[in-house]
C-alpha cells in the first residue's frame, strides 16, 4: 500500500454510459505525483469524458477514483480545491475581457480584491496577454483564448492540472510555447494529466502514456515502451505493381523478421522496424526479386500505426469494420484485443 | 512561473463543505459578473425600459377608461397593479437568460471551482434585481407623468418598490428552475408564460375583485400576486405596511425555500 500523496490520480474501472453508448468502459489510471501523464486516443475515444469525471464535472456510472487520496464522489469539493481544469473548449466568459475573467475567477477562488488584481496582472503578463487585457474576448484568436483558459486554471496554483487537448488547433509556434508552459508547470511541482491525439506530443511531454480507444485503455507505459510495441520506427512501402504485394511482404518477413501490415488504402505496406539501417538490406532484396517500388519511407510511428498495432484497427475506423480491417487483423502484426464496444 | 513551488496536494488543509459566508461572497462575485454583462450588452435591457412605458400607457387607457370612465381616479389603483405585473413579467427573462448562459463553456469552469454550487444561479438572479429596479422606477415615473401622485409619500413609494423587487426576485427562482430543466431558451419562455399569465391576470391588479364570478374570486384572493398588489397600494397610497405586505414577504420566502433547492439540485444533476 503506497501513501496517498504518491498518487495524484488513482482510477479504477471508471464507466460512463450515454444512452447505449459506453463512452468510457472501465478505465484504470494511476498518475504519480509530479509527473505528466498523457492520455492518447482518437476522436470519440472517451478522453474528454474521462477527464470530466475526474474533474467532478460528470458523475461516473461505475468505478471509483481518487485525487490525492480524496474520493471524487464523496469529497468533490475537496477535489475541486486541488485541481485546475482546462477543457477542450474554452471555458472563459466571452462577454468579459481577459482581465475581468481572471478577476472573477480569482475572487471565486477566495482572493481579496487587491490580491486578485495582482494575480490577474501577473498571469496576463506571463501568458503574453497584457496588451489584449481589456479587449473583449470575442476578438481573441483561438491561441489567445487557450492561453487565457490555462491562465484561469492556474490561479489557485493547483497541484493537479487537467489539460484536455491543450494544443489542438494551435500553430506550431504556439504549440511549442504551450509545451514549454507545461514543462514549467511540472518543474514547479504540479502534476499534469493531459489528453492528446498526437503521439509526438505525448512523447515529448508525458512520463507515462495511456492509449485509450472506444472507452478502453488498450496500452499503458512509457513512451519508449509504447513505441517498442510498434517498433522504434516504421517502414512505409508503396509498390508500382499491386500484383507483387504478397511477394514484397514475404521479402519483409525474410529480411526484417517482422510481419507487415497492409493498410486499408490498398497497395501500402507498413512494417515496424527496430533498426532503420536494415532498410538497405530490404532494398537490395526487393531489387533482386524484381519488385518495383513507388514510394518508400522510414518514419517515427504515427498514432495511426500505434493503433493499428495495438488494436488491429486504424484510429479513425468507425464501428463497422472497414474492408481492410479484417486483413490487418488477420495479419497478426500485434495482439488484437477484443473490441466489441457498441457505438 | 508565478510561484516557485506548488503546495503539495497532501499537505493542504481542505474542507468538503462551503460555509454561508463563502456562499454569500461567491454569489456576489457572480452578481458582479452579471452586472458587467449587462453593461456590455445594454440591448438586453430593452424589455425593462420599453415594457413599463408601453404597459403603463396601454393598461391605463384601456382599463382606466373601461372600468371607471376616469383615468385619474383609478391611477392609484392601477399603477401598483401595473407595477407588479410588469416587474414579475420581466423576471421570466431571468430564466431564459440563465438557460442561454448555462450552455456556455464558462459554466464548466464554475462547476470545477470550489465554490458554492448555488452561487452561479444566485448571482445571476441577484444581478437581475437591477433590471427590476429599472422597471420599477420607470413605471412609477410613467405614472407620475400621467398624473399619479402617491399619497403615501416618497419613502413609502421607495419601500413599495423594494417590496416588489424582493418578491420578483423570489418569483424569478421559479423561472430559474424552468431555465435549468428546460432544453432550450424558447421552451423556458413557453412554460414560464403558462405560469405567469394566471398569476398576473387572475389577480386584483387591473380589476376590482367583486366584478368577478365567485370561483375566480376565490383564486384571486389566494393568489400571492393579489396580496403583493394590495400591499403596494397600501404603501404607496396610505403609507401603511400591513398584513398583505407580510403575506407577500412570507410567500416570497416560501417560493425561495422551495425553488432554490430544487433549482440547485437540478443544476447539479445536469452535468
Ligand atoms: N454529453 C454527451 N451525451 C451523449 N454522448 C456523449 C456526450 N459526451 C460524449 N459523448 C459520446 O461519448 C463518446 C466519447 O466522447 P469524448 O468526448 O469523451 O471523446 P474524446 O476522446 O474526447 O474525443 P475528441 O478527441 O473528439 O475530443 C463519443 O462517442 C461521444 O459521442
Ligand atoms: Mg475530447
Amino acid at each position: 500500500m503506497t501513501h496517498s500523496s504518491d498518487w495524484a490520480v488513482e482510477a479504477h474501472g471508471l464507466v460512463k454510459v450515454f444512452g447505449d453508448n459506453r463512452a468510457v468502459d472501465g478505465v484504470d489510471l494511476s498518475v504519480r505525483t509530479g509527473t505528466v501523464y498523457g492520455v492518447l486516443g482518437p476522436n470519440g475515444a472517451g478522453k474528454t469524458t474521462t477527464i470530466r469525471m475526474l474533474a467532478t464535472l460528470l458523475k461516473p456510472d461505475g468505478g471509483d477514483a481518487t485525487v490525492f487520496g480524496h474520493d471524487i464522489r464523496r469529497e468533490p469539493q475537496i477535489v475541486r480545491q486541488l485541481i485546475g481544469v482546462t477543457g477542450q473548449y474554452a471555458s472563459v466568459d466571452e462577454t468579459l475581457s481577459a482581465t475581468e475573467n481572471l478577476m472573477l475567477f480569482s475572487r471565486l477562488n477566495g482572493l481579496s480584491r487587491a490580491d486578485a488584481r495582482r494575480k490577474s496582472t501577473e498571469l496576463l503578463e506571463e501568458f503574453g496577454l497584457s496588451e489584449a487585457a481589456t479587449r473583449p474576448l470575442k476578438k481573441f484568436s483561438g491561441g489567445m483564448r487557450r492561453r487565457l483558459d490555462l491562465a484561469a486554471s492556474l490561479i489557485s496554483q493547483p497541484p493537479l492540472i487537467f489539460l484536455d487537448e491543450p494544443t489542438t488547433g494551435l500553430d506550431p509556434r504556439t504549440r511549442s510555447q504551450m509545451w514549454d508552459t507545461i514543462r514549467r508547470l511540472v518543474a514547479t511541482g504540479s502534476t499534469v494529466l493531459l489528453t492528446t491525439q498526437y503521439l509526438d506530443e505525448a512523447d515529448q511531454l508525458a512520463d507515462r502514456i495511456a492509449v485509450i480507444d472506444r472507452g478502453i485503455v488498450v496500452a499503458e507505459g512509457t513512451a519508449g515502451e509504447l513505441k517498442a510495441s510498434v517498433g522504434t520506427s516504421s517502414l512505409l512501402l508503396r509498390l508500382a505493381d499491386a500484383g507483387s504485394l504478397e511477394r514484397a511482404r514475404h521479402a519483409i518477413l525474410d529480411v526484417l523478421g517482422v510481419e507487415s501490415v497492409l493498410t486499408p488504402e490498398a497497395g501500402r505496406i507498413t512494417a515496424p522496424m527496430s533498426d532503420p539501417d536494415s532498410v538497405t538490406d530490404l532494398l537490395i532484396r526487393l531489387r533482386a526479386d524484381g519488385i518495383a517500388i513507388e514510394e518508400l519511407s522510414v518514419q517515427q510511428p504515427t498514432l495511426d500505426e500505434v493503433f493499428l498495432a495495438l488494436t488491429g484497427h486504424p484510429a479513425d475506423d468507425d464501428a463497422a469494420p472497414a474492408p481492410g480491417d479484417a486483413a490487418a487483423g488477420a495479419s497478426g502484426a500485434a495482439p488484437t484485443p477484443e473490441l466489441e464496444t457498441a457505438r | 512561473m508565478t510561484a516557485l513551488t506548488i503546495t503539495p496536494g497532501a499537505s493542504r488543509t481542505l474542507k468538503n463543505h462551503v460555509g454561508l459566508a463563502q456562499t454569500v461572497r461567491n454569489s456576489f462575485s457572480m452578481a458582479g459578473r452579471g452586472l458587467i454583462k449587462m453593461r456590455r450588452t445594454p440591448e438586453q435591457l430593452i424589455d425593462v425600459t420599453v415594457q413599463p412605458i408601453i404597459f403603463t400607457l396601454m393598461f391605463t387607457y384601456i382599463f382606466g377608461g373601461a372600468i371607471a370612465g376616469s383615468v385619474a381616479d383609478y391611477l392609484p389603483l392601477l399603477i401598483p397593479g401595473i407595477l407588479v405585473q410588469t416587474v414579475v413579467t420581466t423576471s421570466v427573462v431571468t430564466g431564459v437568460q440563465l438557460r442561454e448562459d448555462m450552455d456556455k463553456g464558462v459554466f464548466d469552469r464554475f462547476k470545477s471551482l470550489p465554490i458554492a454550487r448555488i452561487a452561479p444561479l444566485a448571482g445571476a438572479l441577484l444581478a437581475d434585481t437591477v433590471r427590476y429596479a429599472i422597471a420599477t422606477t420607470l413605471t412609477f415615473a410613467m405614472g407620475f407623468v400621467l398624473g399619479y401622485r402617491p399619497e403615501g409619500g416618497l419613502g413609502a413609494v421607495v419601500l413599495a418598490g423594494l417590496l416588489v423587487i424582493v418578491c420578483s426576485w423570489a418569483i424569478s427562482w421559479i423561472f430559474a428552475f424552468f431555465g435549468v430543466i428546460a432544453r432550450s431558451a424558447a421552451s423556458v419562455q413557453g412554460i414560464s408564460f403558462l405560469v405567469l399569465f394566471p398569476l398576473t391576470f387572475l389577480s386584483n391588479a387591473f380589476v376590482p375583485v367583486d366584478t368577478l364570478p365567485a370561483f375566480l374570486q376565490w383564486f384571486v384572493n389566494v393568489n400571492p400576486v393579489s396580496h403583493l398588489v394590495t400591499a403596494v397600494r397600501d404603501l404607496a397610497n396610505t403609507a401603511t405596511f400591513g398584513g398583505d405586505a407580510w403575506i407577500s414577504l412570507l410567500g416570497a420566502a416560501v417560493i425561495v425555500a422551495v425553488f432554490a433547492p430544487l433549482t440547485v439540485r437540478a443544476y447539479m444533476k445536469k452535468a
